[in-house]
This record gives structure tokens, C-alpha cells and sequence, in this order.
């Protein structure tokens, strides 16, 4: 049971969210361009890294918003967790608590 | 056969008697005691049977690490399986009895797995049963039925078990000294503070030592602490409570149990008739800061016949003899590899029985074997206990000395006694720990796996730690919990230093027979591993930790293995010839000990698992006596029998009133989602396949809802109700998923559109209105809505007032009849529905539920998704290709040209048509890519039936399929495979079997 900052509402139980894989995907602007193999890779590929991934989350049971995260998934701590529109904090906290 | 009570001393109210009941047989004893002490105090001492070889067993410890005392507490219901004797609260009426001992412990016919254990040794199975598998299916039933321990209840559980969630500033775990003086030092400064002790007493080892805290005996310091606790307002005690799984981020699980009276099933029964206490609560605790005192559980010495009754850890003996007032035995050895053990030769020879030491240790150092030597207890120093003798109980002892190098010198000698007490070092309980993410750290000093370096800044205090005295524990146990609330001073408990003296590692007792062939040399009580077991998975070639565990079964049981894992370890890297360190441990993995499912389930069992929904007019529904379907949360009304109907004649009822008269449906689960802003209309451009720049405000249009794989996954109509307003519905069960769905996109793909979305699925109930004679109905009612066709065509929406109240009309049709649905607010549903029923009287007006809503839209081929379509359903599959948008980009619309998505064999939506009109094709009938023939599996399909039902339009039988390049295929006759093996033929048509133009809904 993580408990996971929403930006918006402070910390909460993992409960109140729900994951939604990884972060920062941005549509494809021009999708009739791409090959089918490009166009499998956006609906299909995602990275699942052993270490630092970047998330995003949505506070279903709260606010209902959306956040990003910068989480370690082998320790699962949480480095960063910062809104929709802003940009990843430059130096993610390597001090504090897990 | 050797224990009896002593006559003074112990924490046990010998003015009161409790009865109870152990394999049948009566016994007594007192308030204080455990199962475990008072059947010892009354002479017992073969309790159990072990679980592979059926040995004769006896109790070996005084707490939660009991491999062997295990017992089918109480009947009935409420019946425990393997709960540990020496964890039982004696109560009076308790009922135990052993498992797994057939007929009973005093013979048990399975003991003769003990004649050939040479050809069943661990792992065995692996190796067994290759050539025949008729052979296994012989022996397994009884292979099954040898094996397992106790039974679980067989009827529902009648107890209720709650949670609770807390926060606090320090948990600490364990009311030991360390915990204690944590629990004292944290919450001198007011911090909010949680402290657990998993006996019903706090204390631990304070209520069996015979040491002195701040100048008072243990045992009253334990309860001056706990006084102070109870004054602090912040402090809250949980006694009888185990912390059992360290989550993420100090989330702590604990078990709490509430009730006393296990094992009565009297009290039991009263109890709960009387309601009120939950059995057990769940607490789920998340900790800013958790102080980890567990303490730390005594190993037994492994050597040949190490697993008769009447052989106990030494601890233990110190604790029936102190805290339950038992003596075990009246002539005792007590064989020890370190100091520690002679604080049990102390206690015995001060309860008046005689002992004789055997220490391992070339020279005795500490300052408990100096007391014994002091009085006159006499000491085979460097001399090792290697065979156990006895058949039932222990008898007495062969001893050999042992040589610096671990070599037997010397003559046997035996020694005679009725009980033997074993110390072979303290295992530090780290459970929590490691399941904090912390590595734990072979410490070679004290021969113990400490914990290491902190994976979410828990702190360990005392005996977990190492700590080898009260002293030490005292100290760290202060000085944790004033680290954990950040407060100033205060002092540590006070004990007098001693000297623990040092230890002999001494894993594996040498016998001259060597460990195949010498008597076995139990490592795990529980699932009867042995050391020349773990020497075999060495030999197999199974190196590490894990395997070794594996292969053997050893730590496997509901003990896990706490007292025979380290000491596995230690011989499985003596047969590897590595350092310990290097072999280290098997993961610890929640939880600590067993844990009721009961617990776990909480109060969220029956009707409170998961949320019923209802529409404002379900009382209407449950009093026409309708029957229900679930619809995701919802119960919908399915049909609405007459007398004397079954569901046939009511669905043919009520879809012949839509059809020919007029009907009413409560649609009001559909979900409905209010959208707002200027661009609206973009994101219902993004999110449906066709186009929606161009809808007139008071107009409706069907929208299908692609994921970005082009597949179908909602469908429903929107209609425009203004210049920036929409109405979207979404199927039933899909509401949710839709709305989680459009706000994932707008929030994190377009956050600069300017659109609100809001559910108001609740705010409205809908009355669809179905049928030739709906129009005529709704104008009876009153309105100030012109109904007729030029004001109101099909596909449109209307505001303004329905029979007294402020109304939304959709002309939309899913029947393909004339229909209006008529949204109301909710307050006002029933009402309304009661409204539109008796001014339908003079036309029949007729409820119908969803079987006939169903059957209506499948007579007009109309799909449901997630019916008619499983997620691999495309709009073109549909035959709806004309609706995909050409121009525009939408989601999922690269997809649909994908090679493989617009291949013309894909499985395409049509209808059948039996050749046997009366034969309704099963849902999920396979359609045969052939015709049926001889040739063996697999045999090819081209499709499955999605939807059939009997149509009273049509007076037949109709059905929907996906069939492989269908909408190519009108009028080819195929074969549908039923479950018993045959087939019968349909052809293929188009699934707009009734009124193909639409003519009856666009009038």
C-alpha cells in the first residue's frame, strides 16, 4: 500500500488511485505518416524499466486529476510527483523519507 | 509422564479452576496458563504427531515459534486449525484436540511411514511416479490425505471481524523491555504513539526473568509501564496483537485479537448472539517513524533423535518454570552452546529438580554458568549430547566430548533424565525487517542474522538487534523510541550489566554414524526436514538458500521455520563450504504468522461486498414483482411475469406491446455525462469515429467510441442541448470507463481545451416511452413540448415540462419503434413513471425489462457492445464503415488501417437464420468453418453466435454472429457445433431481420 503525494490533495493511500503506465506519451501529431510498426510502437510499447519510471497517475478517488511521478520500481519510492503542464523537477529528491 | 504444577510462584490464579477438554479427555487448570503449560502441568507430554512420519511429538517452546504443539482448537463454526498451543489462552469449556493423528496421538496408524522414511526422504516426489501416471492417480488421494494438519471449519463463519486504519507518529512493534522503554520514551513527549505485544500479556521475556528493572522485580515493572502507558491520552496498548506484514512506505499490518474465549464453543455461541465484539480487528497503520522490538527466538541443538517429547528450549523451561509455575521435569540435562541455557539449569535447580549442564563451549565463560557453578550444578563442559533416547518421551542422553575441531573424542556416556532442555543460540526475529526491504547481516560474534542497514528508516531495538541482555535492550529500546518521536531525554530503564559470556556455533552434532545413517537429526519439526535432507540437496546439486528450501520443504510450514531455518542454514553452507554470510536467507515474506481470511474479508462480506445501485423507481419494479439481472452494479428489471408466465410468455408479452401498442423501460442506469465548453464539439471529434462539427443544437447522433487500437468499446447517442452544452450517453456498465476514459485525454494529451465534464448519471431518471401509441400517451400527460413529427423528428432532443415536471425528451429509438425517453430529475422518476403508467392504462401500457429490450434491438440488428463485441471489433467488422470519419483524425483511426484490421476475412457482424425455425442457437455457439466431418480436433471455426433469441415479431428463432468475412457471405448456409456434439445449419443474412428501413421509428 504506497502512499503516493497528489499534488494537488497531499498524501494519500494507493487506494485513492489508479495507475496509468508511463508518462509524457504524447499522441503522434501526424499519425497518417507513420508506418504500421511506428504506429504499433505508440499503441503498444511502453518502457518497463528496473529503476527510476516515469509515471503518471490519476487520483481517482479524490480529486480525480491527473499527476506525473518519477518512481523507483524496484524500491517504489517516489523521487518527484509534479503536475500535468509543468516539467519534471530538475533534481529529484534523493533525500528524505521512502 | 514428568511435569507438575509447583505449589507457589507463577502469573497463574490458582483460585480458580478452568476445565477443558484435550483428544477428549478432561483436564484443569488456571487463569494464567496456556494450553500448552497446563497439560504440561498435568503430565502430558505427547501432544502431537508430526507431519510426514507421524512421530511421536511434544511441546518444544512457549511461544509463537511452536513447531510441533499444534491443535484443532474448538468445534464447529468456529473451529481454529493449527492454532499453537502454547499460544492459546486457556479458557474454561476449551476443546482441542491433535490434528493429523489417526486414530489419535497415542497410535497413530501412519507412524509406519516410519519404516521405509529411507525411501521418502525430502523430495522424494520429485523422483517418483515417472514411469506410470495410473500409479500416481492410485496413490495420491492417500498421499494427500497422509499429509496436511488441521481441517478447516465447514461452515460459514459466524463471527464479525473489522479494520481500522490509524496514523501515528511511532509504532512500535513488541512490549518487551526494548518495546516497552521505546513505548515509555516516544510517548513521554506526547507523540501519538501505536504499541503491539503480540501475547495477551505485554512483557515478554520481563515476565519469566528473574532480573530487576529501575529496583523492581520484572514482572512488577511490567505493569508499572504499563500504567504509565495507559496515562498517556496518545499512547494506544494493543495487547494479543501481531504485527504480521512491513508494507510499503511504514505501512504496517497487525492482527488484533479481541475476544478471549477461543476454543469454548459455549461462550462462543453466546457471544455471538449477543453481537457486539468483533473476533478479530485488522488494523492497517501507517507510521512516520516504527520502532522494531520483536525480540528474538531460541534455536534448538540438532543432533540424532532431537525430536522426542520432553525435549524443550531451554527458554522455554525458564517460562513455564517462572511465568506458569510447571516444572517439566523433575531430572533434567540441559545441553546449551553458550551461557544462555543455564539460566534454565538455574530456574530448575531452584524449583527443585535435579540437573546436570552439557556445554559445548571448550570453557565456560558468562555470568549465568558462573551462577550455576556457584551452586553446585554440575557441568560436562566440552562435551556435546549427540542421540536422544526414548520412544514416547525422552529417557535419557548418550553425551561424548568434543574437540576444538567439532570431532567426537572420547567414550559415550549416558546420562538419564525426563527432560532435556535445549539452547543453541538466539535467531534475532527480522521478519519485518526484511520485509521492509532491509538486507539482513550475518553476525558471526553472536552466531545470528541482525538486521541491516534500514530500508525505510525502521529502527531495531534489543534482542532483534543482538542485544543478549536486558541491559542492552533496555538502552536501545529508549534510545530508539526517542529517535523515533524527536524528543529530548529521559532515561533508559535500569538493569544491572551481565556478562552473556560467547557461543560455540555448533549447527550439526556430529554422530559416529555419520548423518545418513545416524537417527534423524531434526532440523524442521514441522515438516520433518532433516539434516542428512539438507546434506542430499547439496549433494543434488541445489546451492542456493532458496533451493535448499525448496527441495527440502525445511521452513515451509505454518511455523515458516522459526526455529529450524537458521540452523539449516548453517548446515546447508557447512556442506557447501561457504561462509553463512555468503548462503545467506530466504526472503521473508508476510505475514509473520497466520492470519484469519475472516480478518482479511472484514465487514464487506453478502450484501456489503460491493454496492447495489438502484433507480428511483425500484420499489415500483420489486412490487410488480419483477425478476432482476446485474448490470455491472445495477439491478435492472429483466421481464415482468404475470401469473402463470414463464419467462418466454412474459418477454413475448412485452415485446409485442413495444411493437404494437405502447411499453415503458426503465433506462435510467445508462450513463449520462454532461459536457460543456467551447470545444465540446472537439472532443467529440477526437473521441467517436464519425463526425460531430455539424449537429444542429436539439439534435441527436449515435456516436461509436474506438480505443486507440480501433476497437470498439462504448457506443451511445449525444445530443447537442446548446451552443457549448452536450449530453453523452454511454452503455450501463461502460459509464464509468468512459468518463475515466475523456478525462484521461483532456488532462494529460489536450489540457488546453476548454471542456468540462461532469456525471450525471444519478441526476436523471429515464422512462423510454416505446411503441406506436407512445406519442398519444405523452400528450395525455400534459406538456408544453410540440410532439408533432415537424417539431419533433426522430433523432432530436427537447426541453421543457412532462406531466407537472421539468422534463428532457430523446427521441431515440434501440427498439426501432416509435420512442421517446424521458429524462426527469431523479427525485421525480417514480412519479413520473407512475405518471406515464396510468395514463398508458387506456393503451395496456406494459413494463418491459431487459430480456425484451434485448430481443427488440436484435430483431433490428441493432449491437451491444460488449455483447456484440468483445474488444477485437472494429466499426467496419460491425458494417459500419460508412460511419468512420474520412477526413478528420480520431482516436484509434490509425488503426483501422492497420493490414491486419482491414483484412476482408476478419470476423465480421451478421445475422442466422436456423433452417429449424422453433431452435434458438446457443450464446457462444462455435460457427464451423465446414461441415462437420470425421476428421479428428482441432477442427476449424469461422465464428461464434454473439446474441439469439425467439422473435414473437418474426415467429421465429433469430440470431447475431461474428462469422470470418461475413458481411461477404449473405446467404451462405453454414453449421453451428452445440455442446453434445452435434451441429445444426443457419444461414447467413443480414441481422436486420424486422423493418430493415427503419420505416416504424422514423414515422
Amino acid at each position: 500500500m504506497l502512499q503516493i503525494e497528489c499534488p494537488y490533495c497531499g498524501a494519500r493511500a494507493e487506494s485513492e488511485f489508479a495507475y496509468g503506465g508511463e508518462g509524457g506519451v504524447a499522441r503522434p501529431a501526424d499519425t497518417e505518416a507513420m508506418s504500421d510498426d511506428e504506429w504499433g510502437d505508440y499503441v503498444f510499447m511502453r518502457r518497463n524499466p528496473k529503476g527510476l519510471h516515469h509515471e503518471q497517475w490519476r487520483h481517482a478517488s479524490g480529486c480525480g486529476r491527473w499527476f506525473q511521478a518519477l518512481r523507483d520500481t524496484v524500491s517504489c519510492r517516489f523521487y518527484a510527483v509534479w503536475k500535468i503542464g509543468e516539467p519534471m523537477p530538475a533534481s529529484p529528491s534523493d533525500e528524505g523519507r521512502p | 509422564m514428568s511435569g507438575l504444577r509447583l505449589g507457589i510462584g507463577g502469573r497463574i490464579d490458582r483460585s480458580r479452576t478452568l476445565r477443558f477438554r484435550f483428544n477428549g479427555r478432561p483436564y484443569s487448570g488456571h487463569p494464567g496458563d496456556t494450553l500448552a503449560s497446563a497439560l504440561l502441568a498435568a503430565g502430558v507430554s505427547l501432544v502431537a504427531r508430526s507431519w510426514k512420519y507421524h512421530r511421536p511429538r511434544g511441546i518444544l517452546s512457549a511461544g509463537v515459534e511452536e513447531p510441533n504443539a499444534l491443535v484443532q482448537l474448538g468445534e464447529g463454526a468456529r473451529t481454529v486449525p493449527n492454532a499453537r498451543m502454547t499460544e492459546v489462552a486457556l479458557v474454561d469449556g476449551l476443546v482441542a484436540r491433535s490434528v493429523h493423528a489417526s486414530p489419535g496421538v497415542g497410535f497413530d496408524l501412519r507412524a509406519a511411514v516410519g519404516w521405509f522414511a529411507r525411501l521418502v526422504p525430502a523430495g522424494f516426489y520429485y523422483k517418483t511416479f515417472m514411469a506410470s501416471q495410473r500409479a500416481w492417480r492410485f496413490f495420491e488421494p492417500h498421499i494427500r490425505d497422509a499429509s496436511g494438519l488441521g481441517e478447516a471449519p465447514r461452515e460459514r463463519d459466524p463471527d464479525v471481524y473489522d479494520k481500522r486504519y490509524a496514523h501515528a507518529d511511532v509504532l512500535v512493534v513488541g512490549g518487551g523491555i526494548a518495546g516497552l522503554a521505546a513505548a515509555l520514551a516516544a510517548g513521554a513527549s506526547g507523540a501519538r504513539v501505536i504499541v503491539c505485544d503480540e501475547q495477551s500479556e505485554p512483557g515478554g521475556w520481563l515476565l519469566a526473568s528473574d532480573e530487576q528493572v529501575d529496583g523492581l522485580p520484572a514482572p512488577q515493572w511490567v505493569a508499572a509501564a504499563l500504567a504509565r502507558l495507559a496515562a498517556m491520552p496518545e499512547v494506544t496498548l494493543l495487547a494479543r496483537t501481531t504485527a504480521f506484514g512491513f508494507h510499503d512506505h511504514r505501512f504496517v499490518t497487525l492482527l488484533e485479537r479481541r475476544r478471549d474465549d477461543e476454543g469454548d464453543a459455549d461462550a462462543a455461541a453466546a457471544a455471538v448472539a449477543a453481537g457486539g465484539i468483533s473476533r478479530e480487528r485488522l488494523w492497517k497503520v501507517r507510521a512516520r517513524e516504527v520502532v522494531l522490538a520483536t525480540g528474538a527466538h531460541e534455536r534448538p541443538l540438532v543432533f540424532a533423535r532431537n525430536d522426542l517429547p520432553g525435549i524443550l528450549l531451554a527458554s522455554a523451561v525458564s517460562i513455564y518454570i517462572r511465568r506458569y509455575a510447571v516444572l517439566p521435569g523433575r531430572r533434567a540435562v540441559v545441553f546449551t552452546n553458550g551461557d544462555a541455557g543455564y539460566d534454565a539449569a538455574l530456574a530448575l535447580h531452584g524449583a527443585g529438580a535435579a540437573v546436570q549442564v552439557v556445554d559445548a563451549r571448550a570453557q565456560a565463560d558468562g555470568a549465568r554458568s558462573a551462577a550455576a557453578r556457584a551452586a553446585g550444578i554440575e557441568v560436562l563442559q566440552g562435551h556435546v549430547v549427540t542421540e536422544a533416547l526414548g520412544g514416547r518421551h525422552v529417557r535419557g542422553v548418550l553425551v561424548q566430548a568434543i574437540d576444538a575441531a567439532g570431532a567426537l573424542a572420547g567414550a559415550a556416556r549416558r546420562l538419564h533424565c525426563d527432560l532435556l532442555a535445549v539452547s543453541g543460540g538466539f535467531s534475532p526475529v527480522i521478519h519485518l525487517q526484511a520485509q521492509a526491504g532491509s538486507k539482513a547481516r550475518w553476525d558471526d560474534e553472536i552466531a545470528a542474522f541482525v538486521p541491516g542497514a534500514p530500508a525505510q528508516g525502521e529502527r531495531s531495538a534489543g534482542a532483534c538487534r543482538g542485544a543478549a541482555t536486558l541491559c542492552e535492550a533496555a538502552q536501545q529500546g529508549h534510545a530508539a523510541g526517542i529517535a523515533a518521536a524527536g524528543s529530548a531525554g529521559g532515561a533508559a530503564p535500569a538493569v544491572a550489566t551481565r556478562d552473556a559470556g560467547t557461543l560455540r556455533a555448533l549447527w550439526l552434532v556430529p554422530h559416529a554414524r555419520g548423518p545418513s545413517r545416524a537417527p534423524k537429526q531434526f532440523v524442521d519439526l514441522q515438516n520433518d526436514v532433516a539434516a542428512s535432507d539438507i546434506l542430499l540437496a547439496v549433494r543434488e546439486g541445489f546451492e542456493s538458500i532458496e533451493h535448499v528450501k525448496r527441495y527440502t520443504a525445511l521452513g515451509f510450514g505454518t511455523d515458516q521455520g522459526k526455529t529450524g531455518n537458521i540452523n539449516g542454514v548453517g548446515i546447508a553452507a557447512l556442506a557447501l563450504g561457504k561462509p553463512i554470510a555468503q548462503v545467506g536467507t530466504t526472503t521473508f515474506r508476510p505475514n509473520y504468522t497466520p492470519v484469519t481470511f475472516g480478518a482479511v474479508a472484514g465487514l464487506e462480506l453478502g450484501e456489503a461486498f460491493e454496492p447495489v445501485r438502484t433507480t428511483a423507481m425500484h420499489a415500483w419494479h420489486l412490487q410488480q414483482g419483477a425478476a432482476f439481472e446485474d448490470v455491472g452494479q445495477w439491478k435492472r428489471p429483466w421481464y415482468y411475469p404475470r401469473p402463470g408466465e414463464d419467462v418466454h410468455a412474459a418477454v413475448a408479452r412485452e415485446v409485442r406491446a413495444a411493437r404494437n401498442g405502447v411499453a415503458m423501460l426503465d433506462a435510467s442506469t445508462l450513463g449520462k455525462i454532461d459536457i460543456q465548453g467551447p470545444d465540446a464539439a472537439t472532443l467529440l471529434n477526437w473521441v467517436y469515429c464519425n463526425a460531430w462539427s455539424k449537429l444542429d443544437v436539439g439534435k441527436c447522433r449515435y456516436g461509436l467510441m474506438l480505443d486507440e487500437n480501433g476497437m470498439v468499446f462504448d457506443d451511445g447517442v449525444t445530443a447537442r442541448l446548446g451552443e457549448r452544452h452536450y449530453l453523452m450517453h454511454t452503455t450501463t456498465g461502460g459509464a464509468a470507463r468512459v468518463l475515466a476514459w475523456l478525462e484521461r485525454w483532456l488532462q494529460t494529451e489536450w489540457p488546453q481545451l476548454k471542456v468540462y465534464l461532469t456525471t450525471v448519471t444519478d441526476h436523471w431518471a429515464t422512462t423510454a416511452v416505446v411503441g406506436p401509441k407512445s406519442r398519444e400517451l405523452l400528450r395525455k400527460l400534459g406538456s408544453d413540448i410540440d410532439f408533432s413529427d415537424e417539431a419533433f423528428p426522430f433523432m432530436a432532443v427537447r426541453e421543457g415540462t412532462l406531466a407537472g415536471v421539468p422534463a428532457r425528451l430523446f427521441r431515440i429509438s434501440f427498439s426501432g419503434e416509435r420512442s421517446y425517453e424521458v429524462n426527469v430529475p431523479a427525485e421525480q422518476g417514480l412519479q413520473v413513471w407512475q405518471a406515464i403508467h396510468a395514463a398508458g392504462a387506456e393503451w395496456g401500457v406494459t413494463p418491459y425489462g431487459t430480456e425484451a429490450m434485448h430481443v427488440l434491438r436484435a430483431e433490428k440488428g441493432f449491437v451491444i457492445v460488449g455483447q456484440d463485441t468483445d474488444g477485437s471489433v472494429t466499426p467496419l467488422d460491425l458494417g459500419m464503415g460508412a460511419m468512420v470519419a474520412r477526413t478528420k483524425d480520431f482516436l484509434g483511426k490509425r488503426s483501422l488501417a492497420r493490414s491486419d484490421t482491414s483484412r476482408s476475412d476478419r470476423r465480421q457482424l451478421v445475422g442466422l437464420l436456423t433452417d429449424d425455425p422453433a431452435f434458438v442457437l446457443p450464446e457462444g455457439a462455435q460457427v464451423l468453418a465446414g461441415a462437420p466431418g470425421p476428421a479428428p480436433p482441432p477442427t476449424p471455426m469461422a465464428g461464434h453466435v454473439t446474441s439469439s433469441y425467439a422473435s414473437p415479431t418474426l415467429g421465429r428463432s433469430i440470431a447475431m454472429a461474428l462469422v470470418r468475412g461475413g458481411l461477404s457471405r449473405h446467404g451462405e448456409r453454414v453449421h453451428v457445433a452445440l455442446r453434445d456434439g452435434r451441429s445444426v445449419t443457419a444461414v447467413i443474412a443480414s441481422p436486420m431481420f424486422f423493418d430493415p428501413k427503419g420505416e416504424r421509428q422514423h414515422v
